[in-house]
């Protein structure tokens, strides 16, 4: 017995998996050498589950500011944003966050996942309510944890269902914060906004989105759901990261609450850990300006999101509800979705494989997600690898299934 | 355990009312199961049942609409018999008549 044992659970299914020839859990990249190229196993690999949603990583401006960044200011602040670790950069990216929403606050975190665990944890507390949608993001559930707020989980999706949570509420004393994501990581659909922030409006619960896949995807100038639900008003905070269409890591929170500063002393997500890099510092800033200035990459993305989306809907995989650049197919088992994955691998087409309990309702997912700087081309060559895995695993008309004889 | 006592306490008149409770939290596990399932006092809902963690928010969400209450997360995480869902529901119902 070791203290470990008790996730023997969890060892069992991972060595399950690994025994059927693959571990997608520990995937290795020889090389990344593009936004949409790389190497693994020796073999070149088109990127399809990456969340380099504009392709910024390799951005030349990003990269310079970066190395002259790191030159000019070193490899780390080596300390906390509340001790030695603010400099002229991190409040720098805090304006700029923040004019970008059109808000007069602005803070910047060392990821996402602690943004979450910050916000969550600081904006309600013992006696408030917090309404979790039942499909959130693994930080959210971690933050609404490290918190002392009552938690209440609604349904994925589903305002009447929060309406009735909320109505329940009535005449119970406290704060109501609800907690929606702009573009849901695994299926890639949006959430209803509108009637979410009318419910809000209707019970004077407080709103937090998080854009994290929909900052620089969504809306008339990459602000997110909020923007392209037009109910930007009615969202109190947004909370995002950098690890996506920016392109590099750390995370954020735009409000316009007149008191917001106070989160700086109090908040132990943004107090207790060193503060990002100069360099990532740097090169987000560069990547938020092309953000704005390039519309374009926006268009192209929705245009690769559509080609990927249409072109596996046609062949008649099934995939989420909506066309967006997250792009999931449900595979019917897991033996099935880890033959799939390993097929693709093999032709040449890297993305992700969701397996339960990280997925909504237990499905399997194989999740793409594509980037602006994918070329139609690639797109088009990843569609005839699925089509021809779908053929040889008996998905699509005109092939036999032979998942038994494969494994 | 501490959900167990609390319930013993209430005990005597309201025997009844817990043993009609017990059939309907009965009748919603059936449902989501879509299966026959005998439960007890002790009945332990994870091992016993068989539920993994889909099984049991949907079973939750099930009986939050039934008795037309929200049952936080940490209630959830205490809950692990029958007998401490149906402390969970009487002081969550209890809770909305003050
Ligand atoms: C909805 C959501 N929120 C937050 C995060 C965390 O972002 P980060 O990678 O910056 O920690 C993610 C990314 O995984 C996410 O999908």
């Amino acid at each position: 017995m070791t203290l470990l044992a008790k996730h023997s659970a969890y060892k069992q299914a991972y060595d399950q998996l690994r025994a059927s020839g693959v571990d997608p859990l520990n995937v290795r990249f020889d090389a990344v050498t593009s936004p949409t190229e790389g190497v693994i196993g020796g073999k070149p690999m088109i990127l399809l589950g990456t969340n380099n949603y504009l392709g910024l990583t390799f951005d030349p401006d990003c990269v310079d500011q970066a190395v002259e960044a790191t030159r000019g200011q070193g490899t780390g602040t080596t300390g906390s944003r509340v001790a030695n670790g603010t400099y002229g950069g991190h409040r720098q990216l805090e304006q700029a966050l923040a004019k970008f929403y059109g808000r007069q606050h602005g803070m910047v975190f060392s990821t996402g996942y602690q943004a979450n665990l910050g916000v969550l944890s600081t904006l309600v507390g013992r006696g408030d309510h917090l309404m979790l949608d039942a499909d959130s993001h693994a930080s959210i559930y971690d933050g609404s944890r490290l918190g002392h707020a009552e938690v209440i989980r609604f349904r994925h999706n589903n305002p009447d269902d929060l309406y009735k949570r909320l109505r329940r509420l009535e005449g119970v004393p406290g704060d109501r914060l609800i907690v929606v994501e702009g573009i849901y990581s695994m299926l890639g659909d949006t959430a209803p906004l509108k009637e979410i922030a009318a419910v809000k409006r209707e019970t004077g619960a407080y709103l937090l989105v998080d854009e994290a896949h929909s900052m620089g995807v969504l809306g008339e100038t990459g602000r997110g759901l909020s923007e392209a639900a037009g109910v930007e008003a009615d969202v109190d905070f947004i909370v995002g990261t950098f690890s996506k269409s920016l392109g590099s890591v750390g995370g954020f929170c735009v409000s316009d609450s007149p008191d917001f500063d106070i989160m700086r002393i109090v908040c132990r997500p943004y107090m207790f850990t060193a503060s990002l890099p100069p360099g990532i510092i740097a090169s987000t800033l560069t990547a938020l300006d092309k953000l704005q200035a390039e519309p374009g990459l926006r268009h192209a993305l929705m245009r690769n999101a559509h080609r990927l989306y249409d072109g596996l809907k046609a062949m008649g995989f099934e995939v989420g509800p909506e066309a967006n650049p997250i792009v999931a197919v449900a595979m019917p088992d897991q033996e099935v979705a880890v033959m799939f994955w390993k097929m693709l691998l093999e032709g040449g087409v890297y993305l992700n494989l969701a397996l339960p309990p990280a997925t909504p309702t237990n499905v399997r997912l194989l999740r793409s997600s594509v980037s602006a700087a994918h070329s139609l081309a690639q797109i088009d060559t990843a569609l005839a690898v699925f089509g021809e895995v779908g053929r040889t695993l008996g998905f699509l008309p005109s092939g036999r299934r032979r998942i038994a004889g494969a494994i | 355990m501490r959900q167990n006592t609390q319930l013993a306490v209430v005990g005597g008149t309201d025997a009844e009312a817990s043993a009609s409770m017990r059939n309907e939290i009965s009748t919603i596990f059936e449902e989501v199961l879509g299966r026959p399932v005998s439960i007890r006092d002790d009945t332990d809902i994870v091992e016993d049942l068989g539920m993994d963690s889909l099984g049991v928010m949907n079973f939750v969400m099930a009986i939050e609409d039934f008795y037309d209450i929200s049952i936080p997360l940490d209630r959830i995480a205490q809950i692990q018999t029958v007998a401490d869902l149906m402390a969970a529901v009487e002081s969550l119902r209890a809770g909305h008549a003050a």
